[in-house]
């Protein structure tokens, strides 16, 4: 079956099928109005529209993890304070979380909206070179919820990636949900476009968090999309009294240092439990800067830095291809 | 993922048996059922539904575990039953027991999967067909309950379920949160789902609430404390109590243990035993 597409979703009937746009694989398919009255396969037009917005964007990076709860967002919050301390960079945090959206909490914009101009929405700043985008800055209450199908989510995402006037951006940071679903599937297929630098795939150390993890990364190898690497969070706890050290969530099987060797990935550091963290997360402070000289501080900023790496010699090798 | 379409069959089969829907079909001799929600992802709603079910089974109670988590199934793993695998009868599928008394019935995607480290890369439509085969074709006979484990967040999963059971009488949700504002924040969200989808709360669970060093005793609150016994007060919603972060647990539920069996005497131990009673006392009351 050579006629599907290498971005379709599982068990696509294949464009020139009888089937193709009826199935129920076919169902929130971008393609499947197009595929369903058995006109070619041409690409959302968003997806050149995005191309076009994307070009003042440098670097793009996904946070990722197949399991909630581990820290994508409290990660994503702290790489884009962390890349902002550079007052000559310009950084975008998207969240596309939609239906538990954490990011406008964590960076302190609890209740800020977005307004709309001629060029787009504007996004919320934190600071004059960290921008924010949130469905969380759509909603009226905090009480509320948003019961979306897949569909809906995905005409949401598409909207972050279009219209929103971020200007010219050196880092653009998306902050997901957990899974290998929809608003996975459609942030990959609409920055397809574009070039996405990689993702950074989080996990906590025990087996219950890897095993979701391992998935994300058969997800990331299956859609192509470059991994830069893992950090493993909430690795170890020190007492603060009597300064033991502890494994809350113990790594029954070696831990992320082990799977990333079996799966030949970057480890790209830990980050010890420190209570200090989700304070300043509820508080909607940058734990970097309220706590600078703590053992997860220096582990931040290792990773940062990494990234940054990463991000400059991916950007020279692109340019030497082209 | 062709192991899924291999034993699940193909589409039209599906749409086949999702048709013979005669009155509560396989849901017919189960006394409760509960969901475990949350907003928000890691807070332990995986945890609970298997600590949930294992002090059922204790208390002398036929269980049975649906985990609709499809991107990021975790119960076969808690339950020591990761390897095994879905058989067919004239029922249905049969459910995976996780004790030789078959006391604990368990389904999940994982049971589906060839590969454990497989992706299920599906959107909406997709995973609410498979939840809507759950919910018809398991066989799970007689159960005196059955907990439904969900995946974060208020979309596709969630709607299937709740309209999927709508009709078998669900009991009501319990819904799990850490004590951090960010963390509740999520469940305020899961709050107003149920109010908005009709679902009945049975209360909130505070989870990792605490740590007491093993070391020297220290009891440090790593994800703050109080958080979801706050919000159950601002809500009206019954609180149902705190789990402490313990490393015990956690291993426990790394090797597929029974925690509940182990560590009798533990605090953990009397906190979910106390949240099991009111869970049990919640669902009687509907009775």
């Amino acid at each position: 079956m050579a006629d599907i597409p290498s971005d379709a979703p599982e068990h696509c009937p294949g464009t020139a099928s009888a089937q193709a746009g009826k199935g129920s694989a076919c169902q929130g398919c971008p393609n499947q109005t197009a595929c369903a009255l058995g006109t070619p396969r041409a690409p959302d037009p968003a997806v050149e529209e995005i191309k076009q917005k994307m070009s003042a964007v440098k670097h793009k990076v996904l946070v990722l993890s197949g399991k909630g709860g581990v820290g994508k967002s409290t990660f994503s919050a702290h790489l884009a304070h962390g890349l902002a301390g550079d007052e000559s960079k310009e950084i975008a945090l998207l969240d596309v979380d939609i239906c538990g959206p954490s990011i406008p909490r964590i960076m302190g914009l609890e209740g800020e909206q977005v307004h709309q101009s001629g060029s787009g929405w504007s996004p919320v700043y934190v600071e004059d070179n960290l921008a924010v985008m949130s469905i969380g800055f759509l909603l009226s209450s905090p009480d509320d919820a948003v019961i979306w199908r897949g569909p809906k989510k995905n005409g949401m995402i598409k909207q972050f990636l279009r219209d929103v006037d971020w200007g010219e951006v050196d880092y653009l940071i998306v902050d997901t949900p957990p899974g290998t679903s929809d608003e996975h599937l459609s942030v990959v297929q609409y920055l397809s476009g574009t070039h996405i630098d990689g993702a950074v795939l989080l996990t906590t150390p025990q087996e219950v968090s890897l095993q979701d993890v391992r998935k994300e990364i058969a997800f990331c190898r299956k859609v192509n999309l470059p991994i830069i690497g893992v950090v493993e969070n909430m690795s170890g706890f020190v007492c603060p009294k009597c300064k033991n050290n502890s494994q809350i969530f113990p790594p029954t099987t070696g831990g992320a240092e082990k799977m990333c060797k079996e799966l030949n990935i970057p480890l790209l550091g830990k980050v010890p439990l420190d209570p200090r963290i989700g304070k300043s997360c509820d508080e909607g402070k940058s734990f970097l800067s309220e706590v600078p000289d703590s053992a997860a501080t220096a582990a931040y900023r290792s990773i940062i830095h990494s990234i940054k790496e990463y991000c400059a010699s991916h950007n020279l090798q692109t340019e030497m291809i082209e | 993922m062709n192991g899924v379409a291999g034993r699940a069959g193909s589409e039209d089969k599906w749409n086949s048996s999702m048709a013979s829907e005669e009155g509560k079909g396989n849901l017919a001799l189960v006394q409760h059922i509960v969901l475990v929600l949350s907003g928000k992802g890691g807070v332990g709603k995986s945890t609970i539904t298997t600590e949930l079910a294992l002090a059922l089974r204790h208390a002398g109670k036929k269980v049975g575990i649906l985990d609709v988590d499809l991107c990021g199934p975790s119960i076969p793993h808690m339950l020591n039953v990761r390897s095994k695998h879905v058989h067919q009868c004239d029922a249905g599928w049969v459910p995976v027991y996780a004790n030789p008394e078959q006391t604990i019935a368990v389904m999940s995607i994982g049971f589906l999967l060839e590969n454990p480290d497989d992706a299920v890369v599906w959107r909406g439509p997709k995973k609410t067909a498979l939840i809507k085969q759950f919910v018809s074709d398991v066989a799970w006979g007689k159960l005196d309950y059955l907990i439904v484990d969900t995946p974060p967040g208020t979309s596709d999963e969630h709607l299937a379920v709740v309209e999927s059971l709508r009709g078998h009488g669900v009991e009501g949700a319990v819904l799990v949160t850490t004590p951090q504002a960010v963390s509740t924040g999520d469940v305020r969200r899961e709050i107003t789902f149920c109010k908005k989808t009709g679902l009945r709360i049975l209360g909130i669970v505070e989870n990792m609430s605490g740590f007491a060093c093993p070391h020297c005793s220290e009891c440090t609150n790593i994800f703050s404390k109080g958080g979801g016994e706050e919000l159950a007060k601002q809500t009206g919603v019954p609180f149902l109590g705190c789990v402490p972060l313990d490393p015990q647990l956690s291993s426990s539920l790394e090797e597929g243990g029974d925690f509940i069996q182990a560590f009798p005497l533990s605090a953990t131990f009397s906190a979910i035993n106390e949240i099991v009673q009111k869970v049990m006392s919640g669902a009687a009351v509907r009775q």
